[in-house]
């Protein structure tokens, strides 16, 4: 799968979910230590649009639990999460995949961090997400290449 | 006061950027001169150190509205159980006055729910014990968990503890429904992978967006939330903590929610009777 995806060409990489040819599929994504190498669509995502994804309440609502200084536009940042700040220097973007895409890989079971990028081994999902990521690999690529530009 | 500053050390790590109006600095709940306890001393084997009232999380907006029985909303429905406590129904056609005599007859009754009842062989809840009594004292058709006429009587007979401290009974038969409920409180459901724990234990006291999580607390119920615009029962507030976290839900009335409400009740062992409360 690994391979794939890192052969996919890019003009396959407008259509986004998890059962496009090239996309590594949640159950295939692999961890080296506590990272993920390589990009789950094989491009390398979009800032802007990672800004976005993570701001709405819909997708990343990442504000839900994380304070970022960079998106001061928006009401009412969590606390529930560490400040991010800096992020992008704190860890390499194969590091900020692999906590984006499951943090139990990365900090252990006893995290709070949803996955937002597997769709198995969960209990009581319910039905209209059952089989679902909450992100596609596109919307997490994207997220990696936002929250890499989270520099002091 | 060793509680207030630890319910806003959360708050003031990011002080910058949360709204610091919406951290607890204290206030006392005084309803009618009198005033309602809103912490307790858990005891020795509890998981949490302190236990602290909803209302203790909630804006001065929204706690002014539960200290004046006159602007708080939940007294319309009060108003339209004490009219159905004198309205007889059913085959027996007899009102709910008619056998129990003024509703202040029911005062202690909130503190002790869920309690174990044979004939039913689980923890009836009041909803349940209501039901109960309207098939077989008056012979009438059993009110829905969340019709506005169950809402309204459980508000009025809970009403009539309002102060009194949690003291339900966890032994004897019910322990094991409250064990399942503990099974339950610490078991992660839905897409988001979360247990009731992870919110109200680990992070009570902190904002999760423009909400300030509480222990999860259910010595208010039913409870008028203004996000509702009407009164609620225990089992649509677990239901609704469930659909956030993207889990299926377990069905008002369920013995999964009587276990759960029986667990964390048992949680809130010692905090006042708030019923009904008001909650944004």
């Amino acid at each position: 799968m690994k391979a794939i995806a890192k052969t996919i060409a890019a003009a396959t990489l407008l259509i986004s979910g998890s059962a496009v040819a090239g996309v590594v599929a949640p159950g295939d994504v692999q961890f080296v230590e506590a990272a993920v190498p390589v990009s789950l669509t094989g491009a390398v995502g979009d800032p802007a649009k990672g800004r976005e994804w993570f701001a709405n309440r819909k997708l990343g609502n990442c504000l839900a639990c994380h304070a970022n200084d960079d998106l001061a536009e928006e009401q009412f940042h969590g606390e529930i999460g560490p400040y991010l700040e800096g992020i992008g220097d704190t860890y390499t973007e194969a590091e900020l995949r692999a906590i984006v895409v499951n943090s139990k890989e990365v900090f252990g079971e006893a995290t709070i961090m949803p996955a937002f990028y597997k769709s198995e081994g969960l209990n009581r999902v319910a039905k209209k997400f059952a089989g679902k990521t909450i992100l596609s690999a596109e919307q997490v690529e994207d997220i990696v290449a936002y929250l890499a530009t989270l520099k002091e | 006061m060793k509680r207030t500053v630890s319910i806003l050390a959360g708050g003031l790590l990011f002080g910058t950027l949360s709204t610091a109006a919406l951290a607890d600095d204290g206030r006392e709940l005084v309803i009618d001169g009198e005033t309602i306890a809103t912490t307790a001393v858990p005891a020795d084997d509890h998981p949490l150190d302190e236990l602290i009232s909803g209302w203790r999380f909630r804006s001065a907006e929204t706690q002014a509205l539960q200290m004046d029985d006159f602007e708080n909303p939940a007294f319309v429905a009060i108003e339209y159980a004490e009219e159905i406590w004198e309205t007889p129904a059913g085959k027996s056609n007899q009102s709910c006055a008619d056998c129990h005599g003024d509703a202040n007859n029911f005062t202690g009754l909130r503190t002790k729910l869920p309690r174990w009842n044979d004939e039913m062989g689980k923890p009836a809840t009041m909803e349940m014990l209501i039901n109960a009594s309207i098939e077989t004292h008056q012979g009438a058709e059993p009110w829905k968990w969340e019709s506005a006429e169950m809402l309204a009587m459980t508000a009025l007979i809970g009403l009539q503890s309002r102060g009194m401290p949690v003291a339900m009974k966890t032994d004897g038969p019910i322990a094991d429904w409250v064990k399942k409920g503990e099974e339950l409180y610490y078991t992660r459901v839905g897409l988001l992978n979360m247990a009731c724990a992870n919110c109200h234990e680990d992070n009570y006291g902190n904002m999760i967006r423009a909400d300030h999580l509480s222990q999860g607390q259910i010595n208010g119920f039913p409870v008028y939330r203004l996000k509702w615009g009407g009164l609620g029962s225990i089992h649509r507030r677990f239901k609704g903590c469930m659909d956030q976290v993207r889990a299926e839900p377990y069905k008002r009335g369920s013995d999964e929610f009587i276990a759960l409400e029986a667990y964390v009740t048992s949680r809130g062992m010692g905090l006042s009777v708030e019923t009904p409360s008001v909650r944004n």
